[in-house]
């Protein structure tokens, strides 16, 4: 049994995802431990083998469709290695890629899957995965013993610098069958909308979730935005409805925030949520569930209803 | 064209969760069970088809805690037929990879062109559904989709990517799509159409297939445990008004109020 930790990399064809440095310097420490080699998995993007100095191994494969990300392709891709490198772990984000291919090559290379993983550590032989489940509420710890284990984790939960180094590593071409056949075609790529207020350069947020109600609500806490000469930043639920604009969304599949404050309303602090906001200076939450996950990394935090606390925070602020 | 919704019961996260004596589960008996949220933005996709091409919709559920409630629901808001599979212990945790491959000979016998769920869950801790289920049927799935778009023999996706990216593809039928989102905000089914659907019945029972033993896939969980708050925020207590005051100085403190 080999205990070799292969990264499947993410990438948007011009440089290499966080996430892929932060996996890569969990899978280094792992890997000193135990005596494995680390190894990376790259479709479609030849030319970034050189900021993977952290493995030992990139191997590469060259999808059709260049750096368009796609399912089908990535997952045969991905499993062509998994059959060469054939590691003990493989390590991929809870990202739209991981989500895909984790759990479909979990049957083609049959093997445990761990997701929503925030923890990674050696017990002898055994390797620890320790998960968030239930929205952030509760913790799961995996015990990973067999030959085999795929395991997706949360961004942010080991830092990306651990990860991050230049070198040469070595470079294996793996030339995988069917690839030009699959049977999804991708169609092209949409950018970030950067229309209306850049919440990414604002110093102070006002964000507002699910607890706020109906859109017809939104008034309260744009008064206290007003006050404050903040934008106002939200949760997904609320920009999914159409409440606010996209670009206002902060989080995974939003945009990453850091400003000097950021004030939670109604924010039960998801880990898709906290993923685009937990490195803002200060954060202030106001929840009336005292359990809710989003004051474990808020530095203030109030069980009072949003209805009364802003309004009065508004008044406040205001003269 | 038949497009199946599958669809799970989670426990209501606004709600506590009590961990089991065992450790290893919650306790399912003071728990409230709702529809997975995304599995409703599935649903809400899937009628969105149904009303532009005519697309049978069929909502498929394991029995569990209150299903009935839901799949009446989504009668009540336009699905034309609702299955639920039983003789599957419903009193415990299930893993992911035992739902997909309950669920696979149903998908596979029902011939369904399309097959649409929520791209997560809030208790899938061994992996996602879509992708494991697409990995048993060997068919092309996509997940964390925001837009679903049918042709003759194909379907065009979107695909998010995170960060406000998506790519856009076209994926040959059959295939299993995750919502992340449908193209509007899920309906609302009146109460008393919802009242009327349950009386007249019509939920389709068929024996669940047993699935087969997969050590292989199977993840041995430890230990569920609450997190320890360790970076846990300072409850600021009071009345509303004080609680605001003490906001306000502390942004004052900080240079943040203007004025
Ligand atoms: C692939 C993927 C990507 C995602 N990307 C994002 C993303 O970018 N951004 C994002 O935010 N989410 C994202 N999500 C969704 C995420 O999982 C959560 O569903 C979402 O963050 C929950 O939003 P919320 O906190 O507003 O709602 P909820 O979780 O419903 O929380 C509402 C909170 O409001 C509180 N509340 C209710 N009434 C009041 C009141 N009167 N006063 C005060 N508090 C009150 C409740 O106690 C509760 O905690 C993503 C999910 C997936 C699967």
């Amino acid at each position: 049994m080999s205990n070799d930790i292969l990264v499947l990399a993410e990438h948007d064809g011009q440089a290499v995802s966080d996430i892929t440095f932060e996996l890569l310097g969990a899978a280094r420490r792992l890997a000193s431990g135990s005596g494995g080699q680390v190894a990376v998995a790259l479709v479609g993007g030849a030319g970034l083998t050189g900021t993977l100095g952290a493995a030992s191994t990139v191997y590469v494969v060259d999808g059709t469709s260049g750096a368009i990300y796609s399912p089908e392709v990535f997952e045969k891709a991905f499993l062509g290695v998994l059959k060469e490198a054939d590691p003990r772990l493989v390590l991929t984000g809870t990202s739209t890629m991981g989500i895909d291919v984790a759990g479909a090559l979990s049957v083609a290379w049959p093997a445990p899957v761990v997701s929503y993983v925030v923890g990674l550590e050696a017990e002898g032989t055994e390797l620890v995965a320790t998960s968030q489940i239930y929205g952030g509420k509760l913790m799961a710890e995996v015990a990973i013993g067999g030959p085999h284990a795929i395991c997706a984790v949360i961004a942010g939960s080991f830092p990306a610098d651990a990860g991050r180094s230049d070198g040469t590593p070595e470079v294996r071409e793996v030339a995988v069958a069917g690839l030009d056949s699959a049977r999804t075609t991708p169609r092209g790529v949409h950018e970030p909308d950067t229309s209306g207020v850049d919440i990414a350069a604002a110093e102070v947020l006002v964000s507002v979730g699910r607890g706020i109600g109906g859109k017809e609500n939104l008034e309260v806490v744009q008064e206290l935005a007003d006050a404050l000469g903040a934008p106002l930043a939200a949760s997904r639920p609320i920009t999914d409805q159409g409440w606010l604009p996209k670009p206002q969304q902060v989080g995974k599949s939003g945009k990453k925030v850091k400003p000097r404050a950021y004030l939670a309303f109604g924010i039960s602090g998801a880990p898709e949520h906290l993923e685009g906001m937990r490195d803002a200076e200060l954060i202030i939450a106001c929840n009336t569930d005292p359990n809710a996950p989003i004051f474990d990394v808020a530095h203030y935090g109030t069980t009072a209803d949003l209805f009364d606390l802003a309004p009065e925070l508004a008044e406040k602020l205001g003269s | 064209m038949r497009i199946l919704v599958l669809m799970r019961q989670l426990p209501d996260l606004v709600e506590e969760l009590e961990i089991s004596s065992e450790g290893t589960d919650i306790d399912r008996e003071l728990v409230k069970f709702v529809m997975n949220e995304f599995d409703d933005q599935a649903l809400e996709e899937a009628l969105l088809l149904k009303e532009s091409s005519g697309a049978e919709v069929v909502v498929v559920a394991l029995d569990e805690p209150d299903v009935d409630q839901a799949l009446y629901t989504a009668i009540a808001k336009g699905a034309d037929r609702a299955v639920k599979l039983t003789g599957v212990s419903n009193e415990r945790w299930m893993s992911t990879h035992e739902r997909a491959a309950i669920l696979a000979p149903y998908v596979e016998e029902s011939a369904a062109d399309l097959v649409l769920t929520g791209v997560q869950a809030a208790d899938d801790l061994d992996g996602q559904l879509a992708g494991v289920l697409a990995g048993l049927l060997g068919l092309p799935h996509a997940a964390v989709v925001v837009g679903v778009e049918l042709k003759d023999s194909t379907v065009l996706v979107t695909q998010e990517l995170g960060g406000g990216r998506s790519v856009d593809e076209e994926i040959d039928l059959p295939a299993v799509l995750g919502l992340q989102a449908a193209r509007q905000a899920p309906r609302y089914a009146p109460i008393s159409k919802i009242r009327q659907v349950t009386q007249a019945g019509g939920i389709e029972e068929v024996a669940a297939h047993t699935p087969p033993e997969a050590s292989a896939t199977a993840i041995s969980l430890r230990r569920l445990y609450v997190p320890e708050r360790s970076g846990h925020a300072e409850m600021l207590e009071g009345t509303p008004g004080e609680v605001a005051e003490r906001i306000a100085e502390i942004l004052r403190s900080r240079g943040l109020v203007k004025g």
